[in-house]
């Protein structure tokens, strides 16, 4: 599975950096190194929407608060 | 010009042919009115800058040429237009009439090639066949009798590539050249372009709606000293108005390349800077010895470029800052895979007018990627004071000491390089900038301000992120 983080200057100013080190930290403490790929792309073109995230052709709008709820649902009930 | 967009008419003028070109292509009609756009440009047969307006359409047309890209068969992204050049008059050293004629005669004494002799008034006169223009004898008139009559492109060309063909118009050296411009900036005439890809980049936005490809754009931090007559943020707006997906800060490569080079350096115990393009070519025409030195990590526009191609497989790239060398470096091996086009903040100026987008009419778009220490790297100095950051930051300033040399200009980079060869530099790290005060001083500037290097410093402090690591840790 590939989550992929929109890093672009809108969602940076919207607090993608903590999304990410959250995330990082979730796939960790699950032990999902091997099965969960974290990456970051410049705009998505959901500024609007911010901070967005993408697993696969889904999108997601994260905010730090319901980062613990969309890994639970989204990539734990997925994987 | 209502708003004072320019330094000069010089600029102007290429701004203008730049415009009409672009509308042409975004119309599709280039092809069609190629002939006609010297005569949009000077309409009516009276002349407004030469001695016809015949001539004036001549030297139209080879700028419509390199604003289409130029000669195909040199890379330099520098050319001359020869019928534009003046074959302004190259005196060398000069007697004027504030000689007096005087006793003392420290001009002949001090002249080691015995080119100086007197008149009958006890007059000075310099003898060009013995002349070596070393100017000495300048230095020691004490009535500043003697000056020096340079051309303009030759004074600004620091590396002299540039001198005379038979017909007297300059003629560049590509051997020597490296291409940052400062003779395009510097020449009254607006006899020496850079060759402009604005075409490319048209064609790129408008393939991108039928293409399998995102356009982004990354900007140079100098930006922040330009458009000044607008926000930043309108300029941001503009640029995706023109048709990018996004605009991305060259300054992130900037705090990626401080992070790497530091370690680098601290490795290596020397190294100089790899950032700008012209002293690169510089020391790879004129200190090949000094070649291994040279920090291996790409320049922060190519390592930006480089990191979105990989996250983003589909995204082509455009460059958009002040500099005429990167339109060499996209040229080089390394970094051809990672820069689709180079544009310079005048070429962008006659995009947004192609497009009648009145930038200051826009919402600000936000831009808000780099660290302070990135965004620095736009003025002299800056790269020196993020390399210090970036040590400091990685625990790496404990065991090495830091001692930079900041070399403002390709003369000053030229004295430090010279004292690397000779052993006597007392210094572990060349900061080499080819345009003085930095990139803001580029040739591709729309303005050149006092007030530039403060811009900079403002736009480095409202960054978000504070510190190097910080800005680079989401990567």
């Amino acid at each position: 599975m590939k989550i992929t983080v929109c890093i672009g200057s809108s969602c940076h100013l919207k607090g993608s950096k903590q999304i990410v080190e959250q995330l990082r930290h979730f796939i960790e403490e699950n032990g999902l190194n091997n099965m969960v790929e974290l990456g970051a792309t410049f705009c998505m073109g959901r500024c609007q929407k911010g901070v967005s995230v993408s697993i696969g052709e889904k999108f997601y709008s994260l905010t730090p608060e319901n980062v613990n709820e969309f890994f639970n649902k989204h990539v734990l009930g997925e994987i | 010009m209502s708003i004072r967009k320019f330094d000069t008419k010089v600029q102007h003028l290429k701004y203008k042919v730049l415009r009409e070109v672009a509308k042409q292509a975004w119309n599709d009609t280039l092809y069609d009115n190629l002939l006609e756009i010297p005569k949009i440009i000077v309409p009516g047969n009276k002349p407004t800058m030469r001695c016809c307006v015949y001539k004036e359409r001549a030297i139209l047309e080879e700028r419509i040429k390199i604003a289409m890209g130029g000669d195909k068969n040199f890379s330099n992204p520098i050319e001359v237009i020869d019928i534009a050049c003046d074959e302004c008059p190259v005196g060398g050293y000069e007697v004027t009439n504030a000689c007096r004629g005087c006793l003392a005669h420290r001009c002949e004494d001090v002249c080691k090639f015995g080119a100086i002799s007197f008149d009958h008034n006890y007059v000075a006169h310099i003898d060009k066949d013995k002349c070596k223009e070393c100017g000495a004898c300048a230095k020691v008139c004490p009535y500043s009798a003697i000056v020096i009559r340079r051309r303009p492109c030759e004074n600004a060309c620091k590396v002299k590539a540039i001198s005379m063909d038979e017909n007297k118009a300059a003629k560049i050296n590509d051997e020597k050249c490296i291409s940052c411009g400062a003779c395009v900036y510097q020449c009254p005439f607006g006899a020496i372009m850079d060759k402009s890809y604005i075409l490319n980049v048209i064609d790129l936005i408008k393939n991108q709606e039928h293409g399998d490809y995102k356009l982004y754009c990354v900007v140079a931090p100098s930006i922040s000293s330009q458009f000044i007559y607008a926000k930043l943020g309108q300029v941001i707006s503009g640029i995706k108005q023109l048709g990018f997906h996004t605009v991305v800060e060259a300054a992130l490569g900037a705090d990626m390349v401080s992070a790497s080079e530091s370690r680098e350096l601290a490795e290596k115990g020397f190294l100089t800077s790899s950032c700008c393009p012209a002293f690169v070519d510089f020391i790879e025409k004129n200190f090949p010895q000094m070649k291994q030195y040279i920090s291996h990590n790409l320049s922060p526009m190519a390592t930006i470029a480089k990191y979105i191609k990989k996250t983003t497989p589909n995204a082509k790239i455009v460059f958009i800052g002040p500099c005429t060398a990167k339109k060499a470096e996209i040229q080089k091996e390394s970094v051809k895979p990672y820069v689709d086009a180079v544009l310079t903040f005048e070429e962008l100026q006659a995009l947004f007018d192609s497009r009648d987008i009145d930038i200051t009419t826009l919402d600000e778009d936000v831009l808000d990627n780099a660290s302070y220490f990135g965004r620095i790297f736009a003025r002299s100095g800056g790269l020196t004071d993020a390399i210090a950051q970036a040590l400091k930051e990685q625990g790496l300033d404990k065991d090495f000491i830091f001692k930079p040399c900041s070399c403002d200009g390709i003369e000053a980079c030229k004295l430090a390089l010279l004292k690397k060869s000779k052993g006597v530099l007392d210094a572990n790290f060349i900061e080499g900038m080819a345009c003085i005060g930095g990139c803001i001083g580029g040739a591709g500037c729309l303005t050149h301000g006092e007030k530039n290097k403060a811009e900079v410093d403002k736009y480095g402090k409202e960054a978000m992120e504070k510190t190097i690591s910080e800005a680079i840790k989401i990567l």
